[in-house]
């Protein structure tokens, strides 16, 4: 079971970072939740694998860490924030640059003549 | 009055000028000058136990774990400087009211001024050197504010600019210095390294402790070789040169050394380093004062000179050196202040401080010439000022040191009457100009006040120094040396005729020779080629920020997946590199066995995770793919012991494919084939290298015994805080400050949200938004009959269940957050099934507002523990029946999960109703139908609205 979650902790990050690592900023989004996933996954699999046993002292021992859910709760959350964070981030790049390309650098807006007219 | 409070009193007075001001100057000015005079007399009302011989104290602690304290202490030393500081602080004050012009933001100088007040006084009162430390870069801080305060002078910025560097590059190093010496002595605490003269000087560290401690020191002082500093920071306005260049900042380089003097001198290196670059300091200095025609130029070379002196004398070693070194630091700052004031003075009333334009003021500037007049005459060390009396003293103890050091000495003395003189004989003697920029007439008494106060300590200490200073001089000496018992000494003007008057009067009379030659001496020296400082220190610093550009350049070109790369992969290579040449245990853990239905949920997450690499390009199918892999992973929680992450991990996913799609509609649906085939081999390989290490290495966690503190929470959480869901007792009582702060971030996340997109639409991006609406392709049913209904009758019971999983949350899987998400899933659906217009008009909270009250509740609960006496957020709970209910526990925990509840629920929806509100906003042509299926009562009538009416 562990050789498992390993895979998948290191295929999310793997997959993560290949699409961090793209041109345009709607695969990086979906890259950092990925790495997200990958984090995640990771500090709740730091209290170590146990299988029907709850942090829930009303259900009989033993009972798995509750510590590491707990700070992984907020870090899902908190992801959520990040995402969403950098979707507008994003999306102000697109509509204010013209382009969703990620390094925009030394290059004019893709303005169309229709738009300029406006 | 507390040290920590004297400390502490000009940094809370800092914030006083900014509010005064509006009260007028005077007020201002006022306010400013009453925060250091009450410091002052906190000071002076130490001043009888300081006389006594005590050391008052003031501790706190504050991260003792660093061995960081807030542990204040006061001797003589530390009273003389903190004396200086807040009294010709205050003397200053009352000046640059008068010499700030109406122009000038006064606020902000003060607020500076105050803030390097606060810095200076830290240090000289720390007892704790880490404290020190961070005073002493404050103080770096803060006159860099102070030297570049005239923003639109260029030399005031690059001054600025150069003193930062040089005092910051010095504090790095002193830093390094300090730390070195608490280790050898086994503590940060000042009283405590001063008693380990032997541990230290015997320390293999010693050497390197004392190059990097002299280095910081040097620099702040302006010592040989980095003195170059300082005639550039004299851009500054008047009253900063008076204070920081001559008698504060530049002094805290000698009081370190006096500081520390009982446990680092002594040695043969402390004697050639210190006394060496003391001496060639102070001669240099003086000579270059000559030749400079700018008055604040040559006080600023004079500054360098005495300040060369007074290392000289501290790297002397002997008692009797420390004693003149301390007699001279106060003597220097009554007469140099006041003479950097004299010049201010006449800078503001001719407009110009070049010797060479000035002259003849004597009779125009009756008041002016007679307060400059007596402090250069003290400066040259003419009898009977104070400057005389110390620098007879330093000839005696050169004269006693070798033949270099009485020959360099007298030469300095010479140089140094030339100076003085000048600077009295250039400007107010000679015939009246008739060509100065401006009619010179002596100013008001309020600028001259305060110079004329510190020429009358110059006489009085001058003509009676064992009644002026003699128990000030007996006690910091002593504090300096720490010696039960000083050598004999003697303040008086007249001592017999010794070598050092000898010296004295040949130095008097070559100097009067050397001014006189000045004419042909300063075109000889003219013509002469010299290395320009500030040439070099331009050229040095511009090569180290190409090299510095290059190299960034070579990393970092902007492209933000080139250096994401570069960082990965650097990353797997360090880790591989440690990993390849370190031992490797394998864990003992034995593992899990591999069930049927683990294999079910690898694939169901792998697959998907997988796919997205290679067909991450359709953006629609990309988006599903991952709400899939999000969705697995909630189950993959609830199968691994782990029911509250699975709620909280399915709820996110749902909003965040929400989020996501929303996004989309704006954003194009595709993303082009872009990277060439070796580029994506590259990126798939730092992939799979960043992969395979994270991999390796949760592998390598999950096969060994785990060893922490979980066990704690597991037995404590029903005793302790009265719940039986181990997680959320955890997030709202144990660790309950880490959820106050994570509900902040999410809080501010939601607001910055709306921030940017209240800024998007009023800018370009808004015009192009609506622009392009007609390019958005449009369903034909905007409000379907079926989700319209079925989700109206959805919400109360959703809300029901939010409230529901809130309610057990303390004791079953569930809590604030996941009710948060939950509630926000239900509100969301409202929005999405019957349009913005119809759902905000429902809305009757803004979701700032709860972000607000979330974060407010949460507060609120901790700073309610207070009035009971408790620590902040520490809870209480008990248990309570309310017929027809079972018997269940309240917990104040519980509110302060509302505040949790609230803060997610609304900043989720801030962020999706504001992406919503975009969405509004790039099709405007669209009809709002505010009502879709609403049965609306009209006159009696019902009728069913159809939609998009």
């Amino acid at each position: 079971m562990e050789l498992l979650v390993a895979i998948i902790i290191g295929s999310l990050t793997a997959v993560g970072t290949y699409l961090m690592l793209r041109l345009r900023t709607f695969p990086v989004i979906v890259g950092l939740s990925l790495l997200a996933y990958a984090v995640n996954f990771f500090l709740f699999a730091s209290g170590r694998l146990m299988l029907n046993s709850p942090p829930l002292l009303y259900v009989e021992g033993p009972h798995t860490d509750g510590l590491p859910q707990a700070l992984t709760l907020t870090a899902i959350v908190i992801a959520f924030g990040m995402t969403a964070v950098a979707v507008i981030m994003a999306l102000t790049a697109y509509l204010n640059g013209g382009s969703d390309k990620l390094d925009m650098q030394n290059e004019a807006p893709e303005v169309t003549p229709e738009e300029r007219g406006q | 009055m507390s040290l920590a409070l004297i400390a502490a009193l000009p940094f809370l007075g800092a914030l006083l000028p900014g509010l005064m001001l509006r009260a007028g100057r005077n007020a201002c000015a006022l306010a400013t000058g009453s925060v250091t005079l009450l410091a002052l007399l906190g000071l002076l009302s130490h001043l009888p136990a300081v006389l006594r011989g005590e050391v008052v104290q003031a501790r706190f602690e504050w991260l003792p774990a660093l061995g960081l304290n807030a542990n204040f202490f006061l001797d003589g030393l530390g009273f003389m400087f903190a004396g200086l500081i807040l009294g010709i602080g205050l003397l200053i004050i009352i000046y640059a009211r008068f010499y700030l012009s109406k122009t000038d933001p006064m606020d902000q100088f003060y607020t500076y001024l105050l803030l390097f007040q606060g810095a200076m006084v830290g240090i000289v009162l720390s007892d704790n050197i880490l404290l020190l430390l961070i005073f002493w870069e404050l103080t770096s801080l803060s006159s860099f504010l102070l030297i570049g305060y005239w923003k639109h002078l260029p030399e005031g910025r690059q001054g600025a600019r150069m003193a930062l560097t040089v005092t910051g590059m010095g504090g790095l190093a002193l830093i390094g210095g300090m730390l070195i010496l608490g280790n050898i002595a086994g503590s940060y605490d000042l009283t405590v390294i001063l008693e380990n003269r032997e541990a230290i000087q015997d320390s293999d560290l010693y050497v390197p402790a004392l190059l990097l401690i002299l280095l910081g020191a040097f620099t702040k002082s302006a010592q040989f070789p980095f003195h170059f500093w300082l005639p550039h920071a004299m851009a500054a306005p008047t009253p900063v040169s008076a204070y920081l260049h001559s008698a504060t900042m530049v002094k805290a380089g000698l009081f370190l050394m006096a500081r520390l003097w009982p446990v680092l001198s002594g040695t043969d290196l402390w004697f050639y380093l210190v006394a060496g670059a003391g001496l060639i300091t102070m001669t240099l200095g003086a000579v270059i004062a000559l030749f400079k025609d700018d008055l604040k130029g040559l006080l600023a070379f004079s500054t360098v000179s005495h300040l060369g002196l007074i290392t000289m004398l501290l790297g002397m070693g002997t008692e009797i050196a420390a004693v003149v070194a301390v007699f001279h630091i106060i003597n220097h700052a009554t007469f140099k202040a006041a003479l950097f004031m004299t010049a201010g003075i006449v800078d503001h009333e001719a407009h110009t401080r070049d010797i060479k334009r000035l002259g003849g003021l004597r009779l125009l500037m009756p008041v002016t010439f007679i307060i400059g007049t007596i402090a250069a005459f003290s400066m040259a060390g003419l009898p009977p000022f104070n400057g005389f009396l110390s620098k007879e003293m330093m000839l005696h103890e050169a004269a006693h040191t070798s033949t270099l050091f009485m020959v360099m000495a007298t030469v300095a003395a010479t140089f140094s009457v030339a100076y003085s003189l000048r600077f009295v004989f250039h400007v107010f003697f000679g015939p009246k100009r008739d060509d100065y920029p401006a009619k010179p007439h002596d100013p008001g008494f309020g600028m001259w006040a305060a110079p004329a106060l510190l020429v009358v300590l110059v006489i009085l200490i001058g003509l009676f120094p064992k009644t002026m200073a003699g128990a000030l001089v007996e006690t910091v000496s002593k504090a300096v040396t720490q010696a039960e018992e000083l050598p004999y000494y003697s303040l008086a003007l007249w001592h017999g005729v010794n070598a050092a008057l000898i010296m004295s009067m040949i130095a008097v009379a070559t100097g009067a020779v050397l001014l006189a030659l000045h004419k042909w001496l300063d075109s000889a020296w003219i013509a002469t080629p010299r290395p320009e400082a500030k040439a070099i220190f331009d050229a040095l610093l511009g090569a180290i920020t190409r090299t510095a550009t290059r190299f960034t350049d070579l990393l970092h070109d902007g492209a933000m997946s080139r250096y994401l790369a570069i960082f990965t992969a650097a990353c797997v290579v360090i880790v591989a590199g440690a990993f390849f040449t370190a031992d490797y245990l394998q864990g003992t853990r034995p593992p899990l066995p591999i069930t049927n239905a683990s294999i079910v949920g690898f694939v169901a997450i792998m697959v998907p995770t997988i796919a997205l690499a290679f067909l991450h390009r359709n953006r629609y199918l990309s988006l599903v793919l991952m709400g899939v892999v999000g969705l697995i992973l909630s189950v993959i929680f609830a199968y691994l012991s782990a029911p509250d992450l699975a709620l909280t991990q399915l709820s996110v996913e749902v909003v965040t494919v929400i989020l996501l799609l929303l996004a989309l509609y704006f954003l194009p649906k595709e993303t082009p084939r872009e990277s060439s085939p070796a580029r994506r081999w590259r990126d798939g390989l730092v992939g799979a290298g960043a992969g395979l290490g994270i991999g390796a290495l949760i592998y390598a966690l999950l096969r060994r015994e785990p060893d922490n503190i979980g066990w704690y929470f597991l037995e404590n959480s029903y005793t302790g805080g009265g719940g039986t869901n181990v997680v959320n007792v955890i997030l709202v009582d144990f660790r309950g400050f880490d959820t106050f702060g994570e509900i902040i971030v999410l809080g501010v996340a939601g607001i910055a949200i709306f921030a940017m997109v209240a800024t998007l639409m009023r800018g370009e991006g808004g015009r192009r938004l609506r622009a392009k609406a007609s390019e958005h392709v449009k369903i034909g049913d905007r409000h379907p009959l079926m989700m319209v209904v079925a989700t109206r009758a959805v919400l109360p019971i959703a809300v029901m269940v939010g409230i529901y999983i809130f309610w057990r949350g303390h004791s079953f899987p569930g809590g604030g957050f996941i009710a948060g998400l939950v509630v926000a899933v239900a509100v969301l659906m409202q929005y999405m099934a019957s349009g913005l217009e119809w759902a905000q008009s429902r809305q009757r909270f803004a979701y700032h507002g709860m972000i607000a009250v979330g974060i407010l509740t949460a507060a609120g609960t901790g700073i309610a523990s207070w009035f009971f006496g408790y620590p902040f957020l520490k809870s209480t709970f008990g248990y309570v029946t309310i017929p027809p209910l079972s018997k269940f526990e309240v917990a104040s925990a519980m509110a302060f999960d509302v505040g949790v509840f609230l803060t997610v629920l609304g900043s989720v929806m801030l962020a999706l109703a504001e992406l919503s509100r975009m969405g509004r906003a790039a099709d405007p042509d669209q009809p709002v139908n505010t009502d879709p299926m609403d049965i609306v009562t009209d006159g009696g009538a019902i009728r069913a609205t159809s939609k998009d009416s």
